[in-house]
């Protein structure tokens, strides 16, 4: 089987290292087979480069199938490229045809600091997700299956929210950079299950307050995130969100103290 | 107790803050355009209307200032939230920007935010505090003597033979000057516009939304808009035409 090959130009952001000024390189690709992915596109780049004896381009990137949540990249101004519902590694170069510049940038977002080039540092999200994002469960022998009844549309609707693979696309396609589908996917997907329940008030003010101590924007319901989200995760989950808050607020508020306690929250 | 913290110190709270006030900002609007549709009939009922208002008192100070104390928190939760945002965004900005599925209205928020607010402050100037256009304001025209009783729910309120305010006479002067006119126009259109996405993202925050109903609310919301926009349009420019006079 033969397959016609094409050229693109990329379009780069390189920075040699955090707080770095950084910079747009083009590179021309020769020899792009539709049927790479788009990362494979960069390896092959990265090949030359290290050849001619250059700094390679970083790029994140580990299981390449979609599931881990580790790529990034905003392509032509969409985080992870053109498609609906595709991370970057699943993006292929069919995608692209003879001729076209390929714009590719870091995710920008002030709580995502960019390490070098296109790299990152995500980790203001595992900070949220230590703040609330478990639930507290008894270890020793697993428990006997489905002594927890769970009607099936509430298990439904947990799994969609727990698709969330934390890349924090929503993030970087939000002109507030605000990080509120992230957290609504882990706030509700906990908070729909049973086993969710004993830590639920205290787990949706502790996420959103670390949320808003890290930096990320409040949410203007422009629905950039689900639109970016690679999982598709719906913006409904952002309105749960809010009103899992309202109701923490208030109940936390007005309820008794034990003597010697504290409360929730 | 974290209740104000919660509320005025975190961005959901703020964004609450922003809805409830938005609602009854909303709210307000609505009524004062349903009100001030009584131009269109006898000049007892909107010049009733208006002197009914005028004589609640402390009733009316205490609306005003509820009003005031809302605008001021809905104007607050926006600024600190917009500059949040923009600080949240980074100092290095996209090279390619695109908008990838939100609303023409959601954008331009800010905008139509600071045109409404100078539209309320002429609005005030003009209509009650009379700084605006001091010749037809409604205190120094002659008096309107009502030929009727206006009626609230059925009551009485204001009897025939009162000698009030001629406030019909103050709008329909004070829209025959084009310009004011096209200020309001472009003003109540933006307003609209802004309620638009406001109206629609109330219902997100509050977290009463979700994608069954989604499509349903958001035609309510701009066939809301649309109504509210071709009502306020209509006193202005009934004015203008030489319907009104």
């Amino acid at each position: 089987m033969s397959t016609k090959t094409f050229s693109v130009t990329i379009r780069v952001w390189r920075q040699s290292a955090a707080g770095r000024p950084g910079r747009f390189v083009d590179y021309p690709v020769a020899g792009v087979s539709p049927d790479m992915s788009f990362l494979e596109m960069l390896d092959v780049v990265n090949d030359g480069l290290t050849l001619k004896g250059e700094e390679p381009i970083a790029f994140a990137h580990d299981c390449r199938e979609g599931i881990c949540g580790t790529c990034s990249l905003t392509i032509d101004g969409k985080p992870h490229g053109p498609h609906e519902g595709v991370a970057t590694c699943q993006t292929y170069m069919r995608s692209y045809k003879e001729g076209d510049l390929i714009v590719v940038e870091p995710f920008r977002a002030r709580a995502f600091p960019v390490q070098k080039d296109l790299v990152t540092d995500r980790s203001a999200f595992d900070k949220i997700q230590q703040a609330g994002g478990f639930i507290t469960a008894r270890t020793g022998s697993a428990p006997d299956a489905n002594s927890v009844p769970i009607a099936k549309g509430v298990a439904d609707l947990a799994m969609d929210a727990a698709q969330c693979i934390g890349c924090g696309a929503c993030v970087a396609a939000c002109k507030n950079s605000s990080a509120m589908l992230f957290v609504a996917a882990k706030v509700s997907h906990l908070g729909l299950l049973p086993q969710g329940q004993p830590e639920r008030d205290r787990r949706v003010l502790s996420m959103v307050r670390t949320m808003d101590s890290l930096g990320f924007g409040g949410c203007t319901n422009q629905y950039e995130c689900s639109a970016a989200c690679p999982k598709l995760i719906s913006h409904d989950f952002i309105a749960r969100l809010n009103r899992d808050y309202a109701k923490a607020v208030f109940r936390t508020a007005f309820e008794p103290v034990a003597a010697g306690g504290g409360g929730e929250g | 107790m974290d209740l104000v913290p919660n509320l005025f110190g975190s961005t959901i709270g703020r964004k609450l803050i922003m809805a409830v006030t938005g609602l009854l900002l909303i709210l307000f609007v609505i009524g004062h355009l349903v009100g001030n549709l009584q131009v269109f009939e006898d000049p007892d009922k909107i010049n009733g209307y208006a002197h009914f208002l005028q004589s609640l008192g402390p009733t009316l100070w205490a609306v005003r200032i509820a009003l005031l104390v809302v605008v001021g928190l809905h104007i607050w939760a926006a600024t600190v939230l917009a500059l949040e945002s923009r600080h949240a965004r980074g100092d290095e900005p996209y090279a390619v920007r695109r908008w990838l599925r939100a609303t023409f209205a959601s954008r331009y928020m800010r905008w139509t935010g600071y045109v409404v607010l100078a539209f309320i402050v002429y609005h005030l100037a003009q209509f009650t505090l009379g700084y605006a256009q001091p010749d037809s304001f409604k205190t120094n025209l002659a008096h309107y003597t009502m030929r009727s009783d206006y009626h609230v729910l059925g009551i009485t309120v204001v009897r025939a033979g009162t000698e009030v305010l001629d406030v019909r006479t103050m709008v329909i002067r004070g829209f025959s000057n084009p310009l004011v006119s096209v200020f309001y126009i472009i003003a109540v259109g933006l307003l609209s516009l802004h309620l638009l996405h406001g109206a629609e993202s109330l219902f997100q925050t509050l977290g009463l939304k979700d994608d069954r109903w989604a499509a349903g609310l958001r035609l309510v919301v701009t066939l809301g808009c649309a109504a509210y926009f071709l009502g306020n349009l209509s006193i202005p420019g009934s004015v203008l035409a030489g319907i009104l006079r």
